[in-house]
């Protein structure tokens, strides 16, 4: 019960990008078509759980045992570089196919801040280690939901007439202010 | 240290309106909208920001022979993330209440692309009195960015800046502004005017 509790809060009610403003970059750059922003959206998705799977190890029996947590930042950043060129090389051999539709969006997770941010919760929130995969899948489900939603609207805002200066990034921003006003809506789901 | 090749005067100018970080590069925008719910949170961060910025600019410009381009960006981003400690275990012990209000944005500041698009884009490229000049000049730019960011959530959302009251008691505070819904909609709109003001710059060249 309660990991389903941690799922739903992560993906739906505190969802990163319109809560707490993790992977903004991707969320406004890799938005402006539907299929691109589902591909993200997965791939995202699948280096978060591997990332909570591996840092939470590395937490607990490496920086903590050994007493070095001020090493917490440094550690997690190599091991999220480390996974992304791991599963990027895995995937090139695995599946052509798949390796062609993710092409450049893999290395750009490294620097999605979501990633680091999501380890950095973790931690903070002191989940266990199952409670941290399902928090590190539910937070990529809630950043493809948010991705997805919002490339939808930029294709349909390529119709509408929007004056010159808001066109771009701008609009994008204040759309998202909108979606993020509507997610407020969950927010009596879950206490906490 | 005189340096004839460059223009330090203009390296650390472009930061302030040329490439403003947030607004005209869109780049470091989940500092930019998550801790300017207040001017003195948002300068704390541009101060952070800065430091790292600067510190990690003079590194990437002194070691930029010895690294090996296959692994540079690795280890930028390892410099990057020792820079980050530094800065976060001083606030934690000067200013524990910002260190605090501040929570894990501070260590967010390794993925925060301006510094690595700086090291990268910059830093990598050129001697040290430039890299200086260009780190003091984009951090900066980013620091008052922020402080605008958080003055104009500040004042909407609770009617004062830098906790004095300005407005009195009339004034029925936009919740709005200090929800994560605020924080788009201001960015969005300033956005939107850096565009209308550089456009109008470039209509009128004889200006300024």
């Amino acid at each position: 019960m309660e990991v389903i509790l941690i799922f739903i809060s992560a993906s739906i009610v505190n969802n990163f990008v319109l809560s707490y403003f993790l992977g903004i970059c991707p969320f406004v750059g890799v938005s402006n078509k539907t299929e691109s922003a589902l591909n993200m959206g997965l791939a995202t998705t699948f280096v978060m759980t591997l990332t909570a799977a591996i840092t939470w190890p590395v937490w607990t029996y490496v920086l903590v045992n050994f007493n070095i947590p001020f090493l917490q930042y440094v550690a997690f950043i190599i091991v999220i570089a480390a996974l992304v060129q791991f599963v990027e090389m895995f995937i090139r051999k695995s599946s052509p196919h798949l390796y062609r539709a993710l092409g450049i969006y893999l290395p750009l997770i490294t620097t999605n801040c979501a990633v680091l941010g999501l380890a950095l919760f973790m931690v903070l929130r002191e989940y266990n280690y199952i409670e941290s995969i399902f928090f590190g899948f539910g937070t990529g489900v809630g950043f493809t939901l948010a991705i997805l939603m919002m490339s939808g609207i930029r294709e349909e805002l390529e119709f509408a007439d929007v004056p010159e200066v808001f066109k771009g990034i701008s609009i994008t921003l204040i759309v998202a202010g909108m979606m993020a006003l509507a997610f407020m809506g969950f927010a009596g789901l879950i206490r906490g | 240290m005189a340096n004839n090749n460059y223009n330090l005067w203009h390296e650390f100018k472009k930061g302030l309106w040329q490439e403003l970080p947030p607004f005209r590069l869109i780049l470091g925008m989940c500092p930019t909208l998550a801790v300017t719910n207040s001017v003195i949170n948002g300068v704390a961060m541009g101060l952070a920001t800065s430091f790292v910025l600067l510190s990690a600019n003079i590194s990437v410009s002194l070691i930029r022979k010895i690294v090996p381009s296959q692994v540079r960006i690795a280890t930028y981003v390892v410099v990057i993330a020792l820079y980050v400690t530094v800065a976060d275990l001083f606030l934690a012990a000067m200013f524990p209440p910002i260190s605090k209000a501040l929570g894990p944005y501070v260590p967010l500041i390794v993925v925060n692309c301006i510094i690595l698009g700086r090291a990268e884009g910059f830093a990598q490229k050129n001697p040290l009195t430039p890299s200086i000049m260009d780190a003091l000049g984009i951090g900066l730019g980013f620091t008052l960015s922020l402080a605008l960011m958080g003055g104009i959530r500040e004042i909407f959302g609770f009617g004062s800046i830098l906790d004095i009251k300005l407005l009195g008691e009339w004034f029925e505070p936009w919740i709005v502004m200090i929800l994560p819904a605020g924080a788009f909609f201001v960015f969005g709109f300033l956005v939107a005017l850096t565009n209308y003001l550089s456009k109008r710059k470039a209509a009128a060249p004889s200006g300024h």
